[in-house]
């Protein structure tokens, strides 16, 4: 197969139509006799409600209904567990999940109590205002560890304690590696990691045609087809007559992923019981209540280490706050659990944690998903280790990387897709000696560095890894089609929110049949165009939808050939197809247009061989056995006022290895736009609470977002080490460069400030600069 | 967040506006550039049953400044106006330096100086600005009009000393004296956020090197823009060395009343005033010309 | 007298003339978009934080989340719709933002695009540190801006030569 794309930097498919504002976003969707809805949501973490006065919003013209739980009748039930606990031994696991509309007691800020549909978005927030609501305040768990304990005030009663789960897994006997250890580092982490807040909000939009017998709902969801699926069966429908349409989305980063989010619930209801389309769209005010964040977890860990600095095991127990409910499992704190390892041989590994739930919004993934907090942790103690040990930061890690000759590399415990944690492939020292010459490593540190600190500045730099587990099963489909018009379509079950899928998926497609990439169309996120898929998440679109897509589009090249030779008379071996044609090879004027032999794929009359199916055209699906481990390296050069604690990054390098790569513009794109998010993680973004778990930064205004002057032109570097899992050798990005950058600054920060040599540590992220402060002058 | 009903008046002149004014009182707020007041409407935190639009009047967006440099600054003149005025960039150095630290270029194409001053945030910069040049601010209403003194409008939080009938129609900045010098400095999460901590110095000096006067005015150090009378006074009739630095910083220090945020406690933010207030200061006095 | 709670508002947008009654509290944004039906400009945070419903209103680029549609009567007022030429032809900062791969998701695309069309008929030769102020008032959370101010850098001397 000529490869003419897969691997060019190939200018976007989908750019022409967001660059005019011709795209198809949520709020765009337009519709006869179209309603608006606004949500009434709670203003208290913890209370009952003892009544619901609606009458004057009733009143009110222009509101056309407002329902409460009690009209929800049996459609107000808790959620589905999106995902369930993996089966391991001894797990403890209090699935609790949220309603649509609270029928008696509130259990964070924002939870709905309310839905008005009105005429306008604007009459709807009039009549939201006249709604009477008795709350009966109740005590409220907002800190994590406040809210661990056992006298805490219960998130949900029937529960002795607020332990949402309890797992434990382990490797070896880390007891035993530690008593033969030179060293044993123990601290306190404490890891925080915030809200997406992509600049598009969520949205609901949905149609009921009674004639047809049929819903239709745009969202923006991540995941269509789960999302189909859950509303037939909560509306006692047949998939086939629900629709569900992701249009365009301004950004996911995990989010958008939940289900059901009560929203995606109570739009579809309405407009049934309605009888018109009804329209939500998610404000600023609400998304930071109303649609997950990630948040924070606590972490007592040590390793044991040899004189050499070699690894001898890691014991950790951690935290980790899963807000109100848990209807996401345990994806997040396994992850933690998991990346913990990192790209270093961990022969013992004792790890606990225990998810809590607290009167706080709910957490799902966003971005990293949980693996930032494990990085932060492994990454903490090797530094201080290298400290302690006398040992260079880069050399410690060097010296417990995971050998090239050991993969697949079996880590002996379960990851978030219930496999057992298996690196695919990996090679991990070559990748950081390339981020290190990029940087200037040993000449920053051994010249530069000192100089610098003689003329009173204080610049420090940072070297951090990590791996990502990426390209998660179960599985992706796509089904492709040569039209009559010589296009070719591609459709797959898969949302799309900025990641390209336009066009890499297009351009697997148009090596295989010789089209252009601007020849294919990309259908993503129409359970009508494609029926099965599980979602975008977990860094899996190009690995697990992009091999679905590819193998669709083989199965299509041997038919074209199979028709074309019939048509020629010829052998297939002699074919060659490029240009939108089928040529014989040699003879230029034997051709024939991918077009005309579509017609052909598809005769109005006369007879075909038994067997035969008509159209160019077929469908696959992919599933990998497990997840593909990338791997990356982080590098900065940062220099801090040390009286103001105002940051400047003179030098960013990121290192990565995804395997095969389809789009080089992309991926870059994906490394920046994480790297973007780390750095808001790392020093900008907090979601911050008080003790009765009241948001007080909920605007974009408090919640800060790092804008061009806080993020820095990046370097990439790269090595390609492809996944046998997959037959493209592809590895997943999309998470990949948010997740180091907390580790990457903690390190960096404390090396210019050189506050080690003062015996203060940064062991916290978020970090800014009045806690820089507070921290370099040793208020823990 | 849609904002809440209100009746929308585009008076026909000044003397209608100040009318609608006097007729409605607090229940009617003047819509300037709006960029404070709507997005506070959009969040339902404000909601005036009344706005009266100055935007279509005319004679109100005057911006002269004089030979000498005494500035005239009318209700409607946009920050972005100020950004781009010859006069202010020669003659109000120290308003100069300060405007392009208020929010993004989207909002100074509307926002207007009298429409921050009048909204009177504590956290923002320009109160203090203005504290620091010795601003007057004409205070219009059909009972006719006055002058205020900078030190003596801004009140308390969101409260200024403008009647309910008043209308802020111009701000007047003195000439800068001679042989003065001013900064402006700041320390604030992301460029266009409002500061964690903000000071405006202004220092005049003898011909032998002493100080002869100084005003130093903080934005986010209280309910009001404030000034550090005392950190002034350690620094006039002395040279300003490494020690007078030293000193008023620790004066400034005390003088601040910063209300803590999420992004800064009120100890970071009086260590902030007094960081900024050397190094203004410093600044200040090598700008002296 | 009293004040109406609705008018009508008469703009040009895009060149082209409009009249609508509306609500005297419509938002700029809402009235675009919904009245005229020019979804290209986006509405990401409705309190002036997140700019992307950045239009020109008469030649500057404002946040349509805090200007009332009663604002506009009388005024010029251009769109994302109104970039490309009448042909199609891409405006050549979209052309950049194509080329260096400047746009995600593409929702914050539109109030960027405005912000950077005013920017550079101002400053028509940018340094990399005047291109990242001029964009900071604009959030996105896909792209890292890297490709952004490659995109301006690319697109200012095209436009300068035109």
């Amino acid at each position: 197969m000529e490869t003419r794309y897969v691997g060019a930097p190939v200018t976007r498919n989908e750019d022409a139509r967001l660059l005019t504002g011709r795209a198809l976003f949520i709020d765009d969707v337009k519709l006869g006799n179209l309603l608006h809805a606004a949500v009434l949501r709670s203003p208290l973490a913890h209370a009952r409600i003892r009544a619901i006065d609606t009458s004057a919003a009733r009143a009110r013209a222009g509101v056309v209904g407002i329902f409460t739980a009690a009209d929800l009748g049996a459609m107000c039930k808790p959620g589905p567990v999106v995902v369930r606990p993996p089966p391991l031994d001894g797990v403890t696991f209090n699935a609790r999940t949220q309603m649509p509309l609270v029928k008696d007691t509130v259990r964070h800020v924002g939870e709905p109590i309310a839905l008005v549909v009105a005429t306008s978005r604007y009459v709807a927030e009039d009549a939201l205002d006249d709604i009477e609501v008795d709350y009966e305040a109740l005590p409220v768990a907002a800190d994590l560890e406040a809210s661990a304990r056992a006298d805490a005030p219960r998130v949900h009663d029937d529960l002795a304690d607020n332990v949402a789960a309890h797992v434990r897994q382990t490797i070896g006997d880390y007891a035993a590696a530690a008593r033969n250890a030179a060293r044993i580092i123990k601290r306190r982490f404490s890891y925080d990691h915030g809200c997406s807040s992509p600049i598009e909000t969520r949205g609901v939009v949905a149609a009921w045609d009674a004639k047809a017998d049929r819903l239709t709902v745009w969202d923006t969801t991540q995941a269509p087809v789960f999302l189909r699926n859950g509303l037939a069966g909560v509306f006692g429908f047949s998939e086939r007559q629900v629709r569900v349409v992701a249009p365009f989305i301004g950004g996911g980063f995990g989010p958008k992923i939940m289900m059901f989010y009560p929203e995606e619930i109570l739009i579809p209801w309405a407009a049934i019981k309605l009888g018109r389309p009804v329209k939500w769209i998610e404000d600023r005010a609400e998304h930071f209540v109303a649609t997950t964040h990630e948040r924070g977890q606590i972490h007592d860990a040590e390793v044991a280490l040899a004189a050499d600095g070699r690894i001898l095991g890691v014991k950790d127990v951690f935290l980790h706050d899963t807000g109100a409910y848990d209807p996401y499992g345990l994806t997040v704190p396994i992850n933690s659990q998991c990346t913990l390892l990192g790209p270093y041989v961990v022969p013992t590994y004792d790890s606990t944690f225990t998810a809590v739930f607290t009167h706080k919004p709910i957490v799902t993934p966003y971005r990293g998903a949980g693996r930032q907090h494990g990085v932060f942790v492994i990454e903490r103690l090797l530094d201080i280790g290298a400290r302690e040990l006398g040992l260079d930061r880069a050399e410690i890690r060097r010296r417990n990387f995971i050998p090239p000759d050991a993969f697949p590399y079996d880590n002996k415990i379960i990851y978030q897709d219930f496999a057992p944690l298996r690196y695919d492939s990996g090679n991990y020292a070559p990748l950081l000696d390339k981020l290190l010459d990029a940087i200037g490593y040993e000449k920053f540190v051994r010249t530069e560095q000192p100089a610098l600190r003689a003329q009173g500045r204080h610049v420090g730099i940072g070297v951090v890894c990590y791996v990502e587990g990426t390209g998660i099963g179960p599985y992706e489909g796509a089904k492709v089609q040569v039209q009559t018009s010589g296009r070719v379509s591609l459709a797959t079950g898969v949302g799309t929110q900025g990641q390209g899928h336009y066009t890499s998926f297009a351009q697997l497609v148009a090596d295989r049949l010789g089209v252009a990439v601007g020849d294919v169309d990309v259908v993503t996120g129409d359970t009508d165009q494609f029926y099965w898929g599980a979602g975008t998440f977990a860094s899996r679109g190009a690995v697990v939808a992009g091999n679905a897509v590819d193998q669709a589009a083989g199965l299509v090249r041997a038919k074209i050939l199979r028709v074309a030779a019939e048509h020629f008379e010829c052998a297939e071996v002699d074919l060659v197809l490029g240009d939108g044609a089928v040529a014989i090879a040699g003879v230029p004027e034997r051709t024939i247009t991918l077009a005309a032999l579509a017609g052909i794929a598809n005769p109005m009359r006369g007879a075909v061989a038994l067997g035969t199916e008509p159209g160019l055209e077929a469908t696959s699906y992919f599933g990998p056995p497990s997840g593909a481990t990338a791997n990356g390296a982080h590098a900065m050069i940062v220099e801090v006022d040390p009286e103001t604690m105002m940051i400047k990054i003179l030098k960013y390098v990121v290192a990565h290895d995804c395997g095969t790569v389809i789009n080089p513009l992309i991926v870059a794109g994906q490394i920046q736009g994480g790297v973007a998010q780390g750095i808001g993680n790392a020093f900008y973004e907090q979601l911050v609470f008080d003790d009765q778990a009241q948001l007080l930064n909920g605007t974009l205004a408090d919640y800060l977002l790092p804008t061009a002057l806080e993020v820095p032109r990046l370097e990439q570097v790269d090595t390609v080490t492809p996944s046998p899992l997959n037959p493209l050798g592809i590895k997943g990005v999309g998470e990949a460069g948010a997740i180091p950058v907390g580790a990457l600054f903690a390190q960096a920060l404390e090396d210019a400030l050189e506050l080690p040599r003062r015996g203060i540590e940064l062991n916290e992220i978020p970090l800014s600069p009045n806690r820089l402060w507070e921290l370099a002058r040793g208020e823990g | 967040m849609k904002p809440a009903p209100f009746d929308y008046w585009t008076p026909e002149s000044l003397e209608h506006a100040l009318a609608l004014k006097a007729e409605h009182g607090d229940a009617a707020r003047w819509l300037a550039g709006g960029q404070s007041l709507l997005p506070a409407m959009n969040l339902r935190l404000a909601r005036p049953g009344i706005l009266i639009d100055l935007n279509p009047l005319s004679g109100l967006d005057g911006l002269t400044v004089g030979d000498a440099g005494v500035a005239r600054i009318g209700a409607l003149v946009r920050y972005r106006a100020l950004e781009r005025d010859a006069g202010i960039a020669r003659h109000q150095t120290l308003l100069a330096e300060a405007v392009p630290h208020v929010a993004h270029p989207q909002i100074r194409n509307r926002g207007t100086l009298c429409g921050n001053l009048a909204h009177a945030d504590p956290a923002s910069e320009l109160p203090a600005v203005m504290l620091a040049l010795g601003a007057r601010l004409q205070a219009r209403s059909i009972r006719g009009e006055r002058w205020i003194d900078a030190q003596d409008f801004f009140v308390d939080l969101f409260t200024t000393a403008l009647a309910p009938d008043e209308l802020l129609a111009a701000v007047e900045l003195p000439a800068p004296p001679p042989r003065s010098g001013g900064a402006f400095l700041e320390v604030a999460r992301r460029r266009g956020d409002y500061a964690m901590m903000a000071v405006a110095a202004v220092i005049e000096l003898a011909p032998d090197g002493s100080c002869t006067a100084a005003r130093l005015a903080y934005g986010n150090a209280g309910p009001s823009a404030r000034r550090a009378p005392a950190a002034e006074q350690a620094l006039v009739g002395r040279r300003i060395d490494d020690a007078a630095l030293r000193e008023a910083a620790a004066l400034a220090e005390r003088a601040v009343d910063p209300p803590g945020s999420v992004h800064a406690s009120p100890a970071f933010q009086r260590h902030l005033a007094g960081v900024l207030t050397r190094r203004a200061v410093a600044t200040a006095v090598a700008r002296v010309s | 007298m009293t004040a109406p709670k609705a008018r009508s508002v008469t703009t040009t947008v895009n060149g082209v003339r409009a009249t609508r009654t509306v609500e005297t509290r419509l938002l700029l944004c809402d009235f675009l978009r919904h009245e005229l039906d020019l979804t290209g400009t986006r509405v990401g945070c409705e309190h002036g934080a997140c700019g992307a419903c950045t239009v020109l209103l008469d030649g500057l680029p404002v946040r349509s989340c805090l200007t009332l549609a009663v604002q506009a009567d009388g005024h010029a007022i251009t769109t994302v719709e109104g970039l490309a030429a009448s042909d199609g032809t891409l405006h050549p900062l979209q052309a950049a933002f194509r080329e260096t791969h400047a746009l995600q998701c593409g929702y914050c695309t539109a109030g960027i695009l405005m912000t950077l069309v005013a920017f550079l008929a101002e400053h028509p030769t940018p340094n990399e540190a005047e291109v990242r102020a001029a964009l900071s008032g604009n959030l996105c959370r896909c792209t890292g801006y890297q490709h952004m101010v490659d995109a301006v850098l690319l697109a200012a001397p095209r436009l300068a030569g035109k």
